[in-house]
């Protein structure tokens, strides 16, 4: 049962980028159509769950020390397996992707999920683990993408909608409709799973415990203590 | 002079008509997270546009010197993270022996950057783009600045939404990212200023 709670908790719980506010620069960048959301999902769930498998095998092997460093350097690898892997079998994906593609390496979800989740357990958790919150943030790039294709070109999918003599409203896929778009969205979730998303603070970041800036920040308890 | 008039172009577009934040959705984390007060906003951006010369003056001679000769370009992604990861640690020890003032007042910012998808970013587009090595550094000194004055005018922003009644369900991020793209609206007002003022 258990197993059934760490594959589901990262689809609507715990959505990484919807809930959890991590990896926008994905979720505004690439979501100008919802076939490209749903390219980008998948290819950083592929790469999540694969660094997540390979992590929680390595954790013991890995200094604490470098952590941070070998996680970058197994994501990056990742990375460019599906780089070529797409360049070869979907270059029209490729070429929409362009430099996000590369840039899955510093997506916070994957590292996030490897500091948080993937060097504290076991090969099969940290494997489900990747796997439902991949595949939630694959929902909300495609829901976003979906939002912005629809109102900003009148297509879904590339599927005509609306008909011909409603203007589409081209702001929606210019980059102020990806933040707009992004920011009804998340209210909206926050509403119907009525917990309030949180503020993006320190408190998110994957890198908050190498980093003396999240310290310094009064909101934090630790903090006072440090003091 | 025509050094002069491609320098200034390649800054102004960086900085306002393709913002790496506000147009290429370039280090949104620090953007929303870290621009709450003037103060760490300008810390940040500094420290982010110091770290951004720095990375392209380490990558851009290891990509064309190592990676292209060997011919293992694809390891482009590899080799630049880890570089980046390398040069905030060895800015941040040199910075903390030699410029203590300095180490002061952006050590903090430093260990945030290796992660931040504008670092990584502008090493990678300045190789997609062909610029050469002079045209890579003014690159990357735009695209810093363009965080900077970007992140500068959104803590002001953010200052006056603090003291708005804003709707329950809009408060917090959601009002934040409305913001954000009112004011990426207003960067839109930009387009073609480039062109316009140089003629090109």
């Amino acid at each position: 049962m258990s197993y059934l709670k760490e594959f589901t908790k990262g689809i609507l719980k715990e959505n990484p980028n919807l809930v959890m506010l991590l990896g926008m620069c994905p979720t505004l960048a690439v979501t100008t159509m919802a076939e490209n959301g749903l390219g980008m999902g998948l290819a950083t769930t592929f790469v999540l769950v694969c660094s997540n498998l390979v992590i929680s095998l390595l954790k013991k092997i890995i200094p604490s020390q470098v952590r941070l460093p070998s996680f970058i350097v197994i994501i990056s690898g990742f990375v460019t397996l599906v780089g070529m892997l797409l360049q070869k079998y979907i270059p029209s994906l490729y070429d929409a992707l362009g430099l996000f593609l590369s840039l899955i390496t510093v997506n916070c979800i994957i590292l996030g999920r490897a500091e948080m989740f993937a060097c504290k357990n076991k090969v099969i958790p940290s494997i489900l683990d990747g796997l439902g919150m991949g595949i939630g943030f694959t929902l909300s790039l495609l829901t976003v993408g979906s939002f912005r294709e629809i109102l900003g070109s009148g297509t879904w999918f590339g599927i005509q909608l609306l008909p011909d003599f409603i203007q589409p409203m081209t702001i929606f896929i210019l980059p102020a409709g990806g933040f707009f778009s992004l920011g009804i969205i998340i209210a909206i979730v926050g509403k119907i799973s009525k917990q309030k998303p949180k503020d993006i603070t320190c408190s998110s970041c994957p890198n908050r415990e190498s980093c003396r800036f999240a310290e310094s920040e009064p909101v934090e308890s630790a903090a006072v203590s440090e003091k | 002079m025509d050094i002069f008039k491609n320098i200034a172009i390649i800054l102004l577009t960086g900085i306002l008509t393709e913002n790496f934040v506000l147009s290429k959705f370039l280090g949104i984390c620090p953007f929303l997270g870290v621009s709450k007060k003037a103060s760490s906003s300008l810390g940040m951006g500094i420290a982010v546009t110091f770290v951004m010369v720095f990375a392209t003056i380490a990558t851009y001679p290891i990509y064309h010197g190592v990676l292209v000769p060997l011919n293992i370009e694809y390891m482009q992604t590899v080799a630049f993270i880890l570089i980046i990861a390398l040069l905030v640690q060895l800015v941040e020890m040199a910075m903390k022996k030699y410029m203590p003032p300095l180490y002061k007042a952006l050590g903090v910012y430093l260990p945030l950057i290796t992660t931040n998808c504008a670092v990584l970013g502008v090493t990678i587009l300045n190789i997609d783009n062909g610029y050469n090595f002079g045209e890579s550094i003014i690159n990357a000194l735009g695209a810093g600045l363009g965080f900077l004055l970007v992140m500068l005018i959104f803590s002001g922003v953010r200052g006056r939404i603090e003291k708005c009644n804003v709707p329950k369900a809009m408060q917090g991020t959601p009002i934040t990212l409305i913001a954000a793209s009112i004011v990426s609206l207003a960067f839109i007002g930009f387009g073609g200023i480039v062109d316009n003022i140089f003629g090109a």
